[in-house]
């Protein structure tokens, strides 16, 4: 029998937005031992009250099956998917990243953003702060290369993800 | 309760003038946030409920007060009102209904709550909570009780407004009993019982989001079927979900089982839901199964579980689990299927239409079971059943506990009984001695293992059965973990029996103690413990006590000839073991007989509870 492996999975989860709703899908994470790599949640409709949380999650096989199981059966859950089965979808995140230091570094890390596509949405006389949307990757490649130019600061969003195309449910938010 | 309720009509109530009118004309009329509460109980068929009163839910009480459709069963301690509740549910197989104050009162319903989401059990429970503008302010018997119980229930709310309640009430009761029924609590502030509010009884039961799925998919079905047809070395294992999924599912496994031939065991959830005297049925199966059903396990070559989880008192050693067997597996909960064990055919759905479709394709195919092959089967399952394994030395000068058990057995196998049981050895037992013919006549804390579960639970049963006869099956020590629910089989004069299996211990504990940790008997003895007999006279019930085997035949009848509550205290030699047993961490085959064979347990076992 082969050694079942670990593997990352994008699942994004729509939810009634209702009070308590995240802490579910939290406590069913940490209660039955389930990783989240990363978590992001807004309400997407604000007229029925719907919310969508995209969780990563990391699990073999049969984990990440029940984990859909388990998220399936609570009560305010409206749909499950599984992105990275599924996929065609696209995942990005959002990441600001401030930077400090003599103006020399600084101006080397504008000439990198500008060339990565970060945009500089904040500036003082001895910071930048830079926004960037893209993968996971990109973000992280991003990050790395501003560590020697004096990096102070990284805020990050987690994963948002959309499949490609609508799913058998017909979800239109 | 009597009296009192004779007392509300001398006081000139009655529903209407309390409750508004009858039910046709309850569009959208006003009443309190309590009053609301307690006709949407009404408008949901609840007769009984369990509770205990508080600050926070003095208005629902007042407004029980004035009707008489609603009878209220006070309890001495709350986890007393959930575990009756969650007889009276089992022993029905309608939601089970408690109603406690906040704070205190909500967290000591935590381990019912648990003990029921495990063994999925329908209840609703309602708690008080202090005021709206108060939630947060560590007011005072305040607590996050929606927090607290997330994890334990099914699904819980927090009611905001009075407006809300009337929809929340039929949701809870809607989501306790659908699907894989569980327990959901209710969260009712008290601005919000005293707050007007409007309440039409719902015309639909649909629901947003929750409609779990309860007709099994058609392909799956037919494989299954000419899987089960083609098998040559098959086993039925089947469990708590036949009995939640109503009394016909319990029917048409009957048929399915003696249109195949093939044998079936239970699990100890789901005792009852196949008739124990048939020849077919191997007895239960797991820790302290039999080993005709763990060997049948073990060897088969197509195993059709349905209504069960393959929880880990079932399967032993994972890896070592049936690893031949082609697997079948029917829930209505699909978290459950490839939770621990991968199958072959999973079908998600309703045991009872899953059951019916299976049969309807069996006789449209014109399936038959490969009889030569069966027949070998059976050969093999009989020299497994001459090993007689829950055979035991019978001792003239002390009481064997499983003797006590089969006694019992045998004076209310003919009657209409309930058993309700603690948690230990004593349970294993009466799960092995006791033959149960029928689903819902067999209520025992199985998931949670909570002891002093028994007790509450023999009154819910008695209050849906009065004219039954109830036993709980107990053991000193459980007994006394909700003793004080005494008092109110007394005050409601309900004739519960308890069937004490005293032996000083606590007996599983001991059990463990003597094969994992070399025999020292650590805090598992206990002294002190009360005269049972004094005990049950002081609360107004009957004591009996049997010293030795002699005494036993005639205790049990005098304990069923009585019309009051009895407890009966049979003495058993205190270090009996719970035999077969299939030690945490080893495989099916390597289970313990008992008498001579003695095996050792692995360290990696020692781990495992």
């Amino acid at each position: 029998m082969d050694q079942p492996v670990d593997r990352t999975h994008t699942l994004s989860i729509l939810v009634d937005n209702e009070a308590g709703v995240l802490a579910r899908v939290i406590g069913l994470f940490s209660g039955r031992g389930y990783n989240i790599e990363s978590l992001t949640v807004a309400e997407v409709d604000s007229e029925v009250r719907l919310s969508r949380i995209t969780v990563v999650t990391t699990g073999t096989e049969m984990v990440i099956e029940q984990i859909k199981n388990q998220l399936g059966r609570l009560v305010p859950v409206h749909d499950v998917r599984d992105l990275t089965i599924e996929g065609q979808s696209v995942e990005h995140e959002l990441a600001l990243i401030r930077v400090e230091g003599p103006r020399e570094m600084r101006v080397e890390s504008l000439r990198l953003a500008n060339f990565l596509h970060a945009r500089l949405v904040d500036s003082t006389t001895h910071a930048f702060v830079f926004e960037m949307t893209g993968s996971t990757e990109e973000i992280d490649a991003f990050v790395e290369l501003m560590r020697p130019l004096g990096l102070a600061e990284v805020s990050r969003t987690g994963v948002v993800a959309i499949g490609r195309r609508s799913d058998t449910n017909d979800a239109k938010t | 309760m009597a009296e009192s309720q004779t007392e509300d009509s001398d006081r000139g109530l009655t529903q209407d003038t309390v409750l508004g009118s009858d039910q046709d004309s309850a569009e959208h009329q006003e009443m309190s946030g309590a009053e609301i509460l307690i006709r949407a109980l009404i408008n949901e068929g609840v007769d009984v409920i369990f509770g205990y009163p508080g600050g926070a839910v003095l208005p629902i009480y007042d407004v029980i007060f004035k009707q008489k459709e609603l009878r209220h069963i006070l309890v001495r301690h709350e986890p007393g009102a959930i575990h009756a509740a969650e007889g009276y549910a089992r022993s029905t197989g309608k939601v089970g209904v408690l109603l406690v104050t906040s704070g205190p009162g909500a967290t000591n319903t935590v381990t019912g709550l648990a003990d029921a989401l495990m063994d999925s059990i329908p209840i609703v429970c309602l708690t008080g909570q202090v005021a709206t503008h108060l939630i947060g302010n560590d007011a005072f018997q305040e607590a996050d009780t929606v927090g607290i119980t997330r994890p334990c229930t099914k699904h819980n709310y927090l009611v905001r407004d009075a407006n809300d309640v009337g929809r929340v009430i039929h949701e809870a009761f809607y989501v306790a009993r659908s699907g894989r029924p569980g327990p959901v609590v209710v969260d009712l502030p008290k601005d919000v019982q005293f707050s007007p509010g409007a309440y039409a009884p719902p015309k639909e039961t649909t629901h947003r989001t929750y409609r779990p799925r309860v007709t099994g998919d058609s392909a799956k079905i037919e494989a299954a079927v000419e899987m089960i047809a083609n098998a040559k070395q098959p086993v039925f294992y089947t469990g708590g979900g036949v009995i939640n999924s109503g009394a016909q599912a319990s029917k048409l496994l009957a048929e399915l089982v003696q249109t195949t031939g093939y044998p079936i065991t239970n699990t100890l959830m789901g005792l009852g839901a196949y008739p124990a005297s048939d020849p077919q049925f191997l007895g239960m199966l797991g820790m302290h199964g039999t080993y005709e059903a763990n060997l049948a396990m073990a060897n088969c070559d197509v195993m059709v579980a349905i209504g069960a989880r393959f929880d880990d008192r079932i399967t032993g050693r994972l890896d070592a689990f049936s690893q031949g067997s082609k697997k079948i597996h029917i829930d209505i909960d699909p978290s459950s299927i490839n939770k621990n064990v991968p199958v072959d055919i999973g079908i998600v759905g309703d045991v009872e239409n899953v059951l019916t479709d299976m049969l309807r394709i069996w006789k449209k195919k014109k399936s038959k079971p490969n009889q030569a092959a069966l027949k070998r089967w059976w050969t093999q399952i009989d020299t497994w059943r001459k090993k007689d394994c829950l055979r035991y030395r019978v001792n003239d000068e002390l009481t064997k506990p499983q003797y006590a058990i089969e006694r019992l057995y045998e004076h209310i196998r003919d009657r209409d009984a309930y058993i309700t049981t603690e948690v230990g050895q004593h349970q294993m037992w009466a799960a092995q001695y006791l033959k149960f013919e029928e689903p819902k006549r067999w209520m025992t804390s199985g998931g949670l293992g909570t002891m002093g579960y028994g007790l509450p639970a023999a009154i819910g049963a008695q209050i849906a059965h009065p004219e039954s006869l109830v036993i709980d099956v107990a053991g000193e020590a459980s007994i006394l973990m909700n003793i004080q629910e005494l008092s109110t089989i007394i005050q409601h004069r309900l004739p519960v029996k308890v069937f004490i299996i005293n032996n000083h211990y606590m007996g599983m504990v001991r059990q463990w103690q003597e094969l994992l940790h070399g025999g020292r008997y650590a805090e598992s003895y206990t002294d002190a413990l009360p005269d049972f007999v004094k005990l049950a006279e002081s609360f107004g019930a009957v004591g009996l006590r049997a010293l030795k085997p002699s005494d036993v035949d005639g205790v049990i009848e005098e304990m069923i000839d009585t019309p009051q509550a009895v407890i009966a205290d049979i003495v058993v030699d205190p270090d009996e073991n719970c035999f077969p047993m299939i030690p945490s961490g080893a495989a099916h085959y390597d289970m313990l007989l008992g008498l001579e064979d003695q095996g050792e347990v692995s360290d990696a076992g020692k781990m495992l509870v």
